[in-house]
C-alpha cells in the first residue's frame, strides 16, 4: 500500500451556537495515501466539509474552533504550524474546490488573473512564465480558446466551465492533495460527467492524491479507491471501494446503499431509513444512529462504538461487531 | 393545430377518461431587453412549443437538465406567470381563461412543491406557521384545529414536532426542502406539480419522501406533474416520462418503454452519465462534449445538433419531427 500522506488522529471541531456546542467533527480518525482517491460520504450536516476546513485551516472561529486531535501531512502536524507556514501550504501543496465555483471565484478579477495568483505568489514565476503557465492550464482542463477565456470575467462562463477554472487553479502549482467538496453537486449531470472524467485523467498524469467529498454513492464507486462513511460527526465506517460496496457493515452503510433508486432496477418500493439525523447540539456518548438502527440494542444507547478493524482494511464503528454486543 | 396535437389527440383517443391536464403547444418566451430605451431585443425561448396529457391519478416525470424549461412549464401549467402561446387545460377548463376569483378557487387544487422552498419563505415566521398559512386563508380550517394538522403533516414530511417554532433559516437545505413539501400536501389538493422535490434531500430521506409521494398518490388518487434533473428518481415514481432540451420535449414514453428503449440520442446520453452505485460496473459512457447553449440563442434545426454524437448535416438545417414511433412512445429525432 502506497505511504500515508495525510493522517487525522482524533480530530475534534467543534461550533458554538446560541444552542449549545455542535461537535461537527467529532474524534475523527484516518488516513489518505499518496496518489488516492479517498470519497468521504455522508448526509449534509455530518461533518464532511468541516473536516475538510478543517485540514486547510480554514475553520471560521468564533464559532468554530478545533479542539483537540492532530492532522499530520508528511509528517508534520498542520495544527502546529505558524499562521505563514499553513498559507504557503495552502493553495500549494493542498488545494480545494468547492461545491460552488461562483462564490469562490472573484467577480472582479480576470480568469487570467486569478489562475496566475498563486503561480506568482507561490512558484515565483515572472508574469510572463505565469500566464504561459495559466494557458496552459486553461487547455488541459478542456477549455477550448484559452487566450480568450484567461481575458475573461467569471460571470461570462458556464457553470461547468466555471468549475474546469477552479480546477486549473487547484492544480497549477501541483499540490500533493486536492480536496473537492461536493464538486460536481451544482453541476447538471452531462457536465459532471465531463468534470470526473476530467479529475480521473488528472489524477492519472498527476498522481494527485484527491480527498473527495459527495453525498452520492454513484460518485464513490466511480471515483473512489478508498471510502470513508460519516454520520454525525464521526466516522462509522471505512473501506477500500470495492469491499465497501460488497460487504457494507454499519446498518447505515447498508441502508444508504438500499435507499438509493439506480436506474434501470426499478422497485416497487424503495427502502427508507427510518427518522431523520439527530440534532447536532450536544448529541451524547451513544451510537449516534441508535434511533434509526433497526438492530439497536441497549449498550448501543449507553456507550459510543468504537472503530475497528474487522476485516482486512475494512473498519466498522457498531456493537453488532464486538463481543460486548454479541453478548446482548 | 400543430403536428404534435394532432398526435396527442390520437394518443388519448384510446383513454376513456379525459385527462385532468392538458398542455398543447405550450410557449413561454421571456423578453431580453437591451439598449438606452430598454427595447425588447430578442426572447428567451424557455417552453417552445411542448405539448401532453396528464391522466387523473398519474405521476407525469419531466427531466432534463438546468434550463432547460421544466420549472417554466410548472409554473405556467399553473398560471403563476402567463403563457406567450398555447394553452393548459385543467379539468376541461382553460386556465389562463379564468376569472380571477375563479383561479383562486382552483388554485387550492392545484400545489406546487418549489426548488427552493427558502425563497418562498418568509424569515420571520415560524415555519409552523407558514405551513399552515394558506390554510387558515382559504377557511379551511379553525386555527385551533391548524396547528395539530401543521404537526402532523411535519411529521409525515420527516420534520419533528420542536421544528414548529423555529425560523427558516435555522434549517439546513434538506430540511427546508421537506417545509416546502409539507405546505402543499397540507392543501389536500388533487395535482401537485413537485419541481425537484427531493433534489436537496439526503439519499436516506430522499427515499422516505419519494415512498411518501407514491404512498399519498395512490391514496389519494393524486395526479403528479413531477419535474427532476435525476432520471433514476423519475424511473422510480413516474408513469410516463418525457425528455426535454432546450425548451422542446425530443422524447416521450411510457417509464418501462423509455427506460428499456431509449431513441434519442440525448436520452441515451443522460442515462449513461447517471454514476450508478456499482464499483465492479465498467461501462461505456457517452460523454457529451460541450455546454448547453443559451435558450436566448439555440441551434438551428434539431438543437441538440452542436452536441448529438450523431449529428448529420440534415439536423442543422431541419427540425426533426416529434413522431409516435408506437407504444405511445414520441421522440423527435431525423434518426430515430
Ligand atoms: N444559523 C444556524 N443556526 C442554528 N442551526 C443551524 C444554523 N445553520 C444551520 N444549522 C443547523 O445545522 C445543521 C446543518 O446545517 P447546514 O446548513 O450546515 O447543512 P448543509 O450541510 O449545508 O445541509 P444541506 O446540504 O441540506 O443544505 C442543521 O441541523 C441545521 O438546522
Ligand atoms: N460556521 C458554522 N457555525 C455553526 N455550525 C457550523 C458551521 N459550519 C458547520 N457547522 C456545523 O457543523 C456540522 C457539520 O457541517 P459540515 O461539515 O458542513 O457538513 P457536511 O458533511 O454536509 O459537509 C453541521 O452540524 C453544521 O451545522
Ligand atoms: S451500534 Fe447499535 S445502534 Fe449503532 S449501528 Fe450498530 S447496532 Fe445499530
Ligand atoms: S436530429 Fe440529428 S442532431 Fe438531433 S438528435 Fe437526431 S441525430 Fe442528433
Ligand atoms: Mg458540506
Ligand atoms: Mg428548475
Amino acid at each position: 500500500m502506497a505511504k500515508e500522506l495525510v493522517e487525522f488522529r482524533n480530530l475534534e471541531t467543534h461550533f458554538k451556537t446560541s444552542a449549545g456546542t455542535v461537535k461537527a467533527v467529532n474524534d475523527v480518525s484516518f488516513s489518505i495515501r499518496e496518489g488516492e482517491t479517498l470519497c468521504v460520504v455522508g448526509e449534509s450536516g455530518c461533518g464532511k466539509s468541516v473536516t475538510a476546513m478543517s485540514l486547510m485551516q480554514l475553520i471560521e472561529s468564533p464559532p468554530g474552533k478545533i479542539v483537540g486531535g492532530e492532522i499530520i501531512f508528511e509528517g508534520k502536524d498542520l495544527l502546529k504550524l505558524s499562521k505563514k507556514d499553513m498559507s504557503r501550504l495552502r493553495g500549494n501543496e493542498i488545494a480545494m474546490i468547492f461545491q460552488e465555483p461562483m462564490s469562490s471565484l472573484n467577480p472582479v478579477f480576470t480568469i487570467g488573473k486569478q489562475i496566475t495568483e498563486p503561480l506568482l505568489y507561490h512558484l515565483g514565476m515572472t508574469q510572463k512564465e505565469a500566464k504561459a503557465r495559466a494557458i496552459e492550464l486553461i487547455t488541459m482542463v478542456g477549455i477550448p480558446r484559452p487566450e480568450k477565456i484567461y481575458d475573461s470575467y467569471p460571470h461570462e462562463l458556464s457553470g461547468g466551465m466555471r468549475q474546469r477554472i477552479m480546477i486549473a487553479i487547484a492544480l497549477s502549482c501541483n499540490p500533493k492533495l486536492l480536496i473537492a467538496d461536493e464538486p460536481t453537486t451544482a453541476l447538471d449531470v452531462t457536465i459532471q460527467a465531463q468534470i470526473l472524467d476530467l479529475m480521473r485523467d488528472i489524477k492519472g498524469k498527476m498522481n494527485t492524491a484527491i480527498m473527495m467529498i459527495t453525498h452520492d454513492l454513484g460518485v464513490v464507486a466511480e471515483m473512489a479507491d478508498f471510502v470513508v462513511v460519516m454520520y454525525a460527526g464521526k466516522v462509522i465506517e471505512e473501506a477500500p471501494v470495492l469491499e465497501l460496496f460488497k460487504n457494507p457493515q454499519h446498518p447505515y452503510t447498508q441502508g444508504l446503499l438500499k435507499a438509493k433508486p439506480v436506474i434501470n432496477q426499478r422497485q416497487e418500493r424503495l427502502y427508507s431509513i427510518p427518522g431523520q439525523v439527530p440534532n447536532p447540539v450536544d448529541l451524547g456518548d451513544n451510537c449516534h444512529f441508535h434511533d434509526r438502527c433497526e438492530f439497536c440494542m441497549e449498550i448501543c444507547k449507553a456507550k459510543t462504538p468504537p472503530l475497528r478493524t474487522h476485516a482486512d482494511g475494512h473498519k466498522t464503528a457498531c456493537w453488532l461487531y464486538e463481543e460486548e454486543g454479541k453478548a446482548q | 393545430m400543430s403536428e404534435s396535437v394532432v398526435q396527442l389527440d390520437k394518443q388519448q383517443s384510446g383513454g376513456s377518461s379525459q385527462p385532468l391536464v392538458r398542455v398543447d403547444n405550450l410557449k413561454k418566451y421571456f423578453p431580453i431587453t437591451g439598449g438606452v430605451f430598454q427595447r425588447r431585443v430578442g426572447d428567451v425561448k424557455a417552453v417552445d412549443g411542448v405539448s401532453f396529457a396528464i391522466n387523473r391519478g398519474e405521476s407525469f416525470g419531466l427531466v432534463g437538465e438546468s434550463g432547460c424549461g421544466k420549472s417554466t412549464i410548472g409554473r405556467t401549467l399553473l398560471r403563476l406567470n402567463d403563457k406567450t402561446d398555447g394553452t393548459v387545460t385543467f379539468d376541461g377548463q382553460d386556465l389562463h381563461k379564468l376569472s380571477k376569483s375563479d383561479l383562486r378557487n382552483m388554485r387550492t387544487k392545484m400545489q406546487i412543491v418549489f426548488q427552493d422552498p427558502f425563497s418562498s419563505l418568509n424569515p420571520r415566521i415560524k415555519v409552523g406557521e407558514a405551513i399552515g398559512e394558506a390554510l387558515i386563508d382559504h377557511g379551511l380550517a379553525s386555527r385551533k384545529d391548524v396547528k395539530n394538522r401543521v404537526i402532523e403533516t411535519m411529521k409525515i414530511c420527516g420534520l419533528a414536532e420542536y421544528h414548529y417554532d423555529r425560523f427558516p433559516h435555522e434549517f439546513s437545505g434538506g430540511q427546508r426542502q421537506r417545509i416546502g413539501i409539507a405546505r402543499a400536501l397540507i392543501m389536500n389538493p388533487e395535482f401537485i406539480v413537485a419541481d425537484e422535490p427531493v433534489s436537496a434531500l439526503d439519499v436516506s430521506i430522499q427515499a422516505q419522501i419519494i415512498n411518501l409521494l407514491s404512498d399519498l398518490q395512490r391514496e389519494k388518487q393524486l395526479t403528479y406533474l413531477f419535474i427532476s434533473h435525476d432520471l433514476s428518481v423519475v424511473e422510480h415514481l413516474c408513469n410516463r416520462v418525457g425528455v426535454m432540451y432546450l425548451g422542446t420535449m425530443m422524447e416521450m414514453a411510457p417509464t418501462d418503454e423509455l427506460f428499456s428503449n431509449p431513441l434519442h440520442p440525448y436520452t441515451k446520453a443522460l442515462m449513461s452519465a447517471i454514476p450508478i452505485p456499482d464499483p465492479t460496473l465498467k461501462r461505456e459512457r457517452i460523454v457529451l462534449q460541450g455546454d448547453i447553449p443559451s435558450p436566448a440563442n439555440p441551434p438551428s434545426g434539431c438543437k441538440f445538433h452542436t452536441r448529438c454524437p450523431m449529428a448529420a448535416d440534415i439536423c442543422k438545417q431541419q427540425v426533426p419531427e416529434y413522431r409516435n414511433v408506437g407504444n405511445e412512445h414520441f421522440v423527435a429525432c431525423h434518426f430515430a
